[in-house]
C-alpha cells in the first residue's frame, strides 16, 4: 500500500459494501454491530465479518417514530429506522445483529428489532468495579460465543480468538497513532477529517487492511508539511457518539475558525487506549477485562472517562471542551455535571450542548459555540 | 475615533454611535429583514449625529442578525457584547441576566469584564420576551402596558411552561373571572422563575445586572429580584447594552 489519502477512508463504506456482498454470495457470514462494547474478536474468530451499522443520520427517524416514542435518543431512532426501512445495506447483509444493554432505550428497541432480524443482546453490567459485574460480563461473552457458534455453525477455537485479539489490538494501535498526530500544533487533521478516518474504519470488511491503511496514512501525514493556519482555538469534543451525518457541532466549530483536535467519544478516542492483554490464560477472560473498561456513561462510577478527558486536555493542548449530549441520553446528560466540574477545575471553558440529529438548532448551536470561542480568544 | 455598535435582535434593532465624548442611540423594529434594519440604523445614526460615513472607523454588529450585515467590520456574539457593555459602566457586576425577544441568557464575567461562563435558554419561548408578547396579546394589551397593570397582591400561578399552553391557561383564568392584574403578576413570576433557575445553575455572583428589552418591564424586574433574593442593577439604557458593548469592542479591534 504505497499511498493512502483521506478519500480512501471516505470510500471505505462503498468499497466494503461490494466486498461484503461478494463474500455473502460465496457463503460468508456477516455480523452487524452497533456499539464498541461488542467483542469483535469473537466474530472474527468465527470466520465472519463484523460490520458497523448505520445510525448517524436523520433520514429514517420519521419512519422509526411510527413505532418508537418521539422523545427518545436520535441514535436509537436512527438505528431502528435504518433497519425498519431497509436502507442500511450493512444491516441488510447481516445474518445476525449484536446489541448490548447500554441503556434502557436500546434494550427495549432491540426487542422490537427482533421482528426484522435475529438480535442477540448482551447484558452489560453497569457496576464495572464489582466482582459480580466482571463475572456476569465473562458469562455474557461465553453466551455470545455460543450464540455465534450455533447461528454461524462454526466452532470458535481459542487460538482463533488469540489471533483475532492480535488483529484488533493492531488496528486499535494504528487508529490511536493517527489520532495522536493531532497533538501537534497546528493539527494535521481537521476534526471532520479525523471523524472520517475514525468513524469509517468500522465499516471495513478486512481489519488487517484497514490497519495497513491507517499506518500508511500516518506516514504520509508525517511526511507532508502541514500548511494550514493555526486554528483560532483547539477544541476537545466529548459526549455522545458522532458519525458522518451528525457532525454538525464539529462543522460549526470549524467554520468558526477553531479545530476539533480530538474526540473522546465512541468511534473516537474513548476505546483507543484499551488493548486486550495477552497475560490471561483464557482469551474470553482477557476480552472481558478489556471491554468492561470502556468509559461509557452507562457505567457507574465512570472515573476512567474523567481521567481520560483530563489527560486528553493536556496531551492535545485543548483550549476548550464541548460536551455533546443527544436528546434524551440521560447518562451522558447527567454525567455532564461531573465533566463540567473537572474541566472548569483545570481552568478551561466548557460548553454543554443538548441537540438531536435535525438542523433546526444550527443557529442556537452556533451562537453558543461562537461565544465559547470568544471566551478563549477574547 | 468613531465606532458604531449594532445589536440586531429578533424584535428590535438597536444602534449606538460613540464619537469622542458624544454618543447617539437609535432603536427601530427589526421587521422581516435584519440586513435592512441594520442599514437603516446606520443611516439614522449618521443623520442624528451629522457625522459622515467616511468618518466611521469601525462597525461591530451583534444579535441574531449579526451575520446578515455586510457593512460590518466584525460580528461578535451578544454574550461578549453584553459583558463588554456592562463592564464599562458597572465594573462591580459579575452576573448579567439578559432577556431579549427570543432568548434569555445568564452571563458570568470576571473583574476584567471577560466572560467566564454563560447559559442560554433552550429551543423554547418560555422565559423570553416573546412569551410576554404572546400573553399580552391574549390579554388584549400591549406588552409595554403589562407592568403598570400588574397587581402583585392578586397573583395567580401560571403552571404551563409552554407558550401555547400558557396562553390557553390564561384564557381559562380570564373565563373564571381572575383579575387581569393578578394574571399579569403570575406571568411575570413565570418568566422570572424560569430565568432565575438558569441563573442558579450557572451560579449567581453579585452584583447582578439585568439587560435586554424585557428589563424595561418593572414587573419582571421586581419578580426577578424576589426569585434571586438579591438587588438587581438596571443599566440606564438596558436595551442598548449589547449595542454599546459592540461599539466599545469596535475601539479595541
Amino acid at each position: 500500500m504505497s499511498n493512502v489519502e483521506l478519500k480512501d477512508f471516505t470510500s471505505i463504506r462503498e468499497v466494503n459494501l461490494l466486498r461484503i456482498k461478494e463474500a455473502k454470495e460465496q457463503g460468508g457470514k456477516v455480523v452487524g454491530v452497533y456499539c464498541t462494547y461488542c467483542p469483535q474478536e469473537l466474530i472474527l474468530a468465527a470466520g465472519a465479518i463484523p460490520v458497523g451499522l448505520c445510525g448517524t443520520k436523520e433520514e429514517p427517524i420519521a419512519a422509526a417514530e411510527e413505532v418508537l416514542p418521539r422523545n427518545l435518543c436520535p441514535l436509537i431512532k436512527s438505528s431502528y429506522g435504518f433497519a425498519a426501512t431497509d436502507t442500511c445495506p450493512f444491516f441488510h447483509f447481516s445474518d445476525v445483529i449484536i446489541g448490548e444493554t447500554t441503556c434502557d432505550g436500546k434494550k427495549k428497541m432491540f426487542e422490537i428489532m427482533q421482528e426484522i432480524k435475529p438480535v442477540h443482546v448482551m447484558q452489560l453490567p453497569h457496576l464495572k468495579d464489582s466482582e459480580a459485574g466482571l463475572e456476569l460480563w465473562i458469562k455474557e461473552l461465553h453466551r455470545l460465543k455460543k450464540f455465534l457458534e450455533e447461528k454461524l455453525e462454526v466452532d470458535i477455537k481459542d487460538e482463533a480468538i488469540w489471533k483475532a485479539i492480535d488483529t484488533v489490538n493492531a488496528e486499535t494501535r494504528a487508529a490511536k497513532d493517527i489520532c495522536d498526530l493531532n497533538q501537534m500544533d497546528p493539527p494535521p487533521l481537521s476534526g471532520l477529517e479525523l471523524l472520517t478516518v475514525t468513524w469509517s474504519r468500522s465499516f471495513t470488511a478486512d481489519k488487517n487492511e484497514v490497519t495497513n491503511m491507517l499506518e500508511t496514512f500516518k506516514k504520509r501525514l508525517l511526511e507532508k508539511k502541514v500548511n494550514r493556519p493555526r486554528p483560532r482555538a483547539r477544541v476537545l469534543l466529548t459526549g455522545c457518539p458522532v458519525g458522518l451525518g451528525t457532525e454538525k457541532v464539529i462543522r460549526i466549530t470549524e467554520e468558526l475558525g477553531a479545530a476539533v483536535v480530538a474526540m473522546e467519544n465512541c468511534s473516537g478516542y474513548k476505546t483507543l487506549e484499551l488493548l486486550t492483554s495477552q497475560e490471561f490464560d483464557d482469551p474470553i477472560v482477557a476480552l472481558a477485562h478489556k471491554y468492561i473498561e470502556i468509559p461509557c456513561s452507562c457505567m457507574s462510577p465512570n472515573a476512567y472517562r474523567l481521567e481520560l478527558i483530563g489527560r486528553m486536555i493536556d496531551d492535545f493542548k485543548a483550549d476548550a471542551v464541548i460536551d455533546l449530549t443527544w436528546q434524551a441520553c440521560h447518562t451522558y446528560n447527567i454525567e455532564a455535571y461531573a465533566v463540567e466540574k473537572m474541566v472548569k477545575g483545570k481552568g478551561i471553558p466548557y460548553l454543554h450542548l443538548e441537540s438531536d440529529y435535525s438542523n433546526s438548532d444550527l443557529e442556537s448551536l452556533k451562537i453558543r459555540i461562537e461565544a465559547l470561542l470568544e471566551m478563549v480568544t477574547g | 475615533m468613531i465606532s458604531i455598535g449594532l445589536d440586531i435582535g429578533s424584535v428590535a434593532a438597536k444602534g449606538v454611535m460613540l464619537a469622542g465624548d458624544r454618543s447617539f442611540k437609535v432603536v427601530l423594529p427589526t421587521g422581516w429583514s435584519p440586513r435592512d434594519a441594520g442599514h437603516n440604523i446606520i443611516e439614522h445614526l449618521l443623520d442624528v449625529s451629522g457625522i459622515r460615513r467616511s468618518e466611521i472607523n469601525a462597525i461591530v454588529v451583534t444579535g441574531y442578525g449579526r451575520v446578515a450585515l455586510d457593512e460590518a467590520d466584525k460580528a461578535v456574539t451578544e454574550i461578549s457584547c453584553h459583558a463588554r457593555g456592562i463592564a464599562e459602566f458597572y465594573p462591580e457586576v459579575r452576573t448579567i441576566i439578559d432577556i431579549g425577544g427570543q432568548d434569555s441568557k445568564v452571563i458570568r464575567i470576571n473583574e476584567k469584564g471577560k466572560v467566564v461562563d454563560f447559559a442560554m435558554n433552550d429551543k423554547c419561548a418560555a422565559g423570553t420576551g416573546r412569551f410576554l408578547q404572546v400573553m399580552a396579546n391574549t390579554l388584549g394589551m400591549d406588552v409595554s402596558e403589562l407592568s403598570v397593570a400588574e397587581i402583585v397582591e392578586e397573583k395567580v400561578t401560571i403552571n404551563s411552561m409552554c407558550t401555547v399552553f400558557a396562553e390557553s391557561e390564561i384564557v381559562s383564568l380570564m373565563a373564571r373571572g381572575v383579575s387581569k392584574g393578578g394574571i399579569i403578576a403570575g406571568i411575570h413570576e413565570s418568566v422570572a422563575r424560569r430565568v432565575a433557575a438558569m441563573a442558579k445553575r450557572v451560579g449567581i455572583k453579585e452584583k447582578v445586572a439585568f439587560t435586554g428589552g424585557v428589563a424595561l418591564n418593572a414587573g419582571i424586574r421586581r419578580a426577578l429580584g424576589r426569585e434571586l433574593g438579591c438587588d438587581i442593577i438596571i443599566p440606564d439604557v438596558c436595551q442598548f447594552t449589547g449595542a454599546l458593548g459592540a461599539a466599545l469592542l469596535g475601539f479595541e479591534s
